[in-house]
């Protein structure tokens, strides 16, 4: 099989992975070295699906002893199998990289005969490519669940980030649908990377030249849409990564169907991307506006609205917060205020030092108005002429055809995009404490 | 104060600054700044500003003093811009500055300090853009790509790529503004660079290419296919230059010849050795 064989291969099975990006470190390339690593992150091209593609995403090898149910790579899936070896995986990475065509490698397995060795093949590469090339791009590799600690720890040395993915929200989804997984397999390496980023890091503080164990952190992905987990338990799940496990990100990923089997949507699902979207836009409200899973949503609305982004939903059933004052509001209510991002916000605070806001100047400040105006005053006065009620709010926002299905107040399963796989209550809170308890 | 004159500069960045010297001396606000590149009749009489060291200096020395660290950097950039009437925007904002001090930066309503702004956000954007979309290709050795900004971004691109490639030697040509990026171990400058032909890439360098390729069509997941999203993250005036939206073709040159647009030719807008 040739390399191009082999890369149309590895790029197929590894693609449905999307916790890709490249951000999160500040490196340069040390003597004789190539590559440099940017904190901000750099997209190199955006396919045609309009994600963007900074990293060379490919699997080690496809051949898995596994058998998730919901993976193409799976042991009971009939598909061509290749691997890479550790040397010609590095070469594409070098030739790829010095085109400028990727900023690094986003590198994942199957796992081949045993996690062990798979993860000592990674390693493998991951070596050639900083000892032999004295790469100095970015890498980030997936923890093999199951392999042993050493080799893990190995690995971190490496890679810039490290990831595991929990694919499953709940643990009762995990046995029906990866039963080779446990939660222990995940959450153990999890755990094993977080106490591997603490201690290294207060031994960077006692010797400066340390090697650095994933210093861009770790990050994690979950299927949305295969299971009847809801949003609010996978927010809550998220919520729960970030402050026990100190997670950088965790990406969600709609599940589009590859597989036929009974447990799963039937082949030819449409994957929920507006549901993705807006647990992306939960996400960001959890990151860097300072919300709080259970202030977007609860027992009794586990389900985000489709026709009103989180925040916008936040603050229509929370009228009693507003207006804000802009020329007064501290930064955390003004991050609060639909179409107030966080650069808007940041430049309101800079611009009222010297000037008094009104109404037009808020443009230029990058404030989405259309929205924003039903919920601040500038100097004590709104726009002319608005009704601040949370009716006259949605009517101006939505469209006749939306209002009426907003009203309705509909769970995901009914609304148009999505159709319904399983009946029956979502699981409880409980449960996702109990996924998060070590 | 504004007074019916144009001024008519060099197109360097040292002369844009004895331009705001002579506004000061004359107590006068210019009705328009003009490079060598701006072919502009009107019934304004126009007067030559003769670039000065020794007032470029002074009013450069003034700069960070009166108008705080960041303003140098800021107004460098929006000299890189390609913000039609940008001089004339720069000279306002100076004298802006020199009136309302560091708190200048802060002003971000008032309309010279709003519409530079936007022109050098748009500028880093961009730069920021290409530091992904350029695509080097390699000839015995050396890297060499090609680009097509609308803002004059090498001298943004340089340490980016210096520090990316350390050890390589690579050029990098604009052919909007023909110039070029040229590097090697521990050197570097931009020189005015009119045409340039890229050799034909060898058996290796097509090879890459058409991995790429197949690695581009092959990450897309077709359930999720979304043209438009894709070009708004990635404008379609870049394309003309990323490998993988080149037919595969088994010889020739890695990019298509650009339209030629008729380009506007004059000197760049500065040389830096940095
Ligand atoms: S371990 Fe499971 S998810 Fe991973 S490749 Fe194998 S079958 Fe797929």
């Amino acid at each position: 099989m040739d390399l191009f064989d082999k890369l149309k291969i590895l790029t197929d099975a590894a693609k449905y992975d999307v916790a890709c990006t490249s951000s999160g470190v500040d490196r340069a390339a040390g003597r004789g070295g190539i590559g440099s690593a940017e904190a901000c992150g750099i997209c190199h091209t955006f396919a045609a699906d309009g994600r963007c593609v900074s990293l060379l995403k490919v699997l080690m090898t496809n051949k898995c002893v596994y058998d998730c149910r919901y993976c193409v790579n799976r042991r009971s899936h009939e598909t061509p199998r290749t691997e890479f070896s550790p040397r010609e995986l590095a070469d594409l990475t070098i030739g790829f990289y010095r085109r400028n065509y990727i900023e690094g490698l986003f590198l994942s397995s199957g796992v081949l005969r045993n996690p062990d060795y798979t993860c000592e093949r990674m390693i493998e590469t991951l070596r050639i490519l900083r000892e032999d090339y004295r790469f100095c791009g970015y890498i980030h590799a997936k923890a093999i669940p199951g392999a042993d600690r050493s080799l893990i720890e190995r690995l971190g040395l490496l890679a810039d980030r490290m990831s595991v993915n929990i694919e499953l929200p709940s643990h009762q989804s995990l046995s029906l649908l990866a039963p080779d997984k446990s939660k222990v397999s995940i959450l153990g390496p999890m755990g094993g990377i977080r106490d591997g980023i603490r201690q290294n890091r207060t031994e960077l503080v006692r010797y400066r030249h340390a090697p650095k164990f994933a210093p861009a952190g770790q990050s994690t992905q979950m299927i949305v849409g295969a299971t009847p987990d809801t949003d609010y338990r996978i927010l809550n799940l998220a919520q729960g990564l970030y402050r026990n496990y100190g997670l950088k990100r965790v990406f969600y990923s709609a599940y589009l169907p590859v597989v036929e089997n009974s447990l799963l949507p039937a082949v030819g699902t449409k994957p929920p991307l507006l549901r993705e979207h807006r647990l992306y836009q939960a996400d960001w409200l959890l990151r860097y506006y300072g919300f709080s899973a259970d202030e977007l949503l609860d027992p009794q609305h586990q389900t985000f609205n489709p026709y009103v982004d989180p925040k916008c939903n936040w603050a229509l059933n929370h009228m009693e917060a507003f207006p804000v004052e802009v020329n007064r509001a501290p930064r955390e209510l003004l991050l609060r205020v639909p179409g107030i991002g966080v650069t808007g916000a940041k430049r309101i605070l800079t611009a009222r030092r010297t000037a008094s806001l009104r109404p037009e100047d808020l443009k230029k400040l990058g404030v989405v108005l259309k929205r924003a105006q039903y919920f601040i005053t500038c100097n004590g006065r709104s726009v002319p002429g608005l009704r601040l009620t949370r009716d006259s709010i949605l009517r101006a926002l939505l469209s006749a055809r939306e209002l009426d299905l907003y009203s309705r107040d509909l769970p995901w399963e009914d609304a148009p995009q999505q159709l319904s796989f399983f009946g029956g209550p979502g699981p409880e809170r409980e449960e996702v404490r109990k996924w998060l308890a070590t | 104060m504004a007074r019916d004159v144009i001024y008519r500069y060099d197109g360097s960045f040292e002369g844009l600054l004895c331009c705001v010297f002579e506004s000061y001396d004359r107590r006068e606000i210019p009705a328009a700044v003009l490079s060598p590149d701006d072919v502009q009749t009107t019934l304004i009489p126009e007067r030559e500003i003769v670039a000065d060291a020794a007032k470029a200096a002074r009013v450069a020395a003034s700069i960070p003093r009166k108008i705080g660290a960041g303003a140098p950097g800021f107004v460098r950039r929006a000299f890189l811009t390609c913000l039609p009437g940008k001089e004339r925007e720069i000279l306002l904002f100076l004298r802006l500055g020199y009136r309302y001090g560091p708190q200048v930066m802060n002003l971000l309503t008032n309309e010279t300090v709003h519409t530079l702004s936007r022109a050098v956000e748009f500028l880093d954007r961009e730069s920021h853009l290409l530091k992904g979309f350029i695509r080097f290709s390699e000839f015995n050795g050396a890297l060499a790509a090609e680009i097509e900004p609308k803002n004059f971004v090498l001298p943004l691109l340089a340490p980016h790529f210096r520090a990316r490639f350390p050890e390589e030697r690579f050029l990098i040509f604009d052919r909007a503004h023909g110039a070029a990026l040229v590097c090697q171990p521990h050197r570097a400058a931009i020189l005015p660079v009119e045409g340039l032909e890229l050799p034909d890439p060898d058996e290796r360098e097509r090879e890459t290419r058409a991995l790429w390729r197949l690695y581009y069509r092959t990450v897309e997941v077709e359930g999720r296919h979304n043209p438009v999203c894709r070009r708004s993250h990635m404008p379609k005036r870049y394309w003309n230059c990323m490998t993988e939206f080149c037919d595969s073709e088994p010889t020739g040159s890695k990019n298509p010849t650009p339209k030629d647009k008729g380009r506007e030719k004059g000197g760049l807008p500065f040389i830096c050795g940095f």
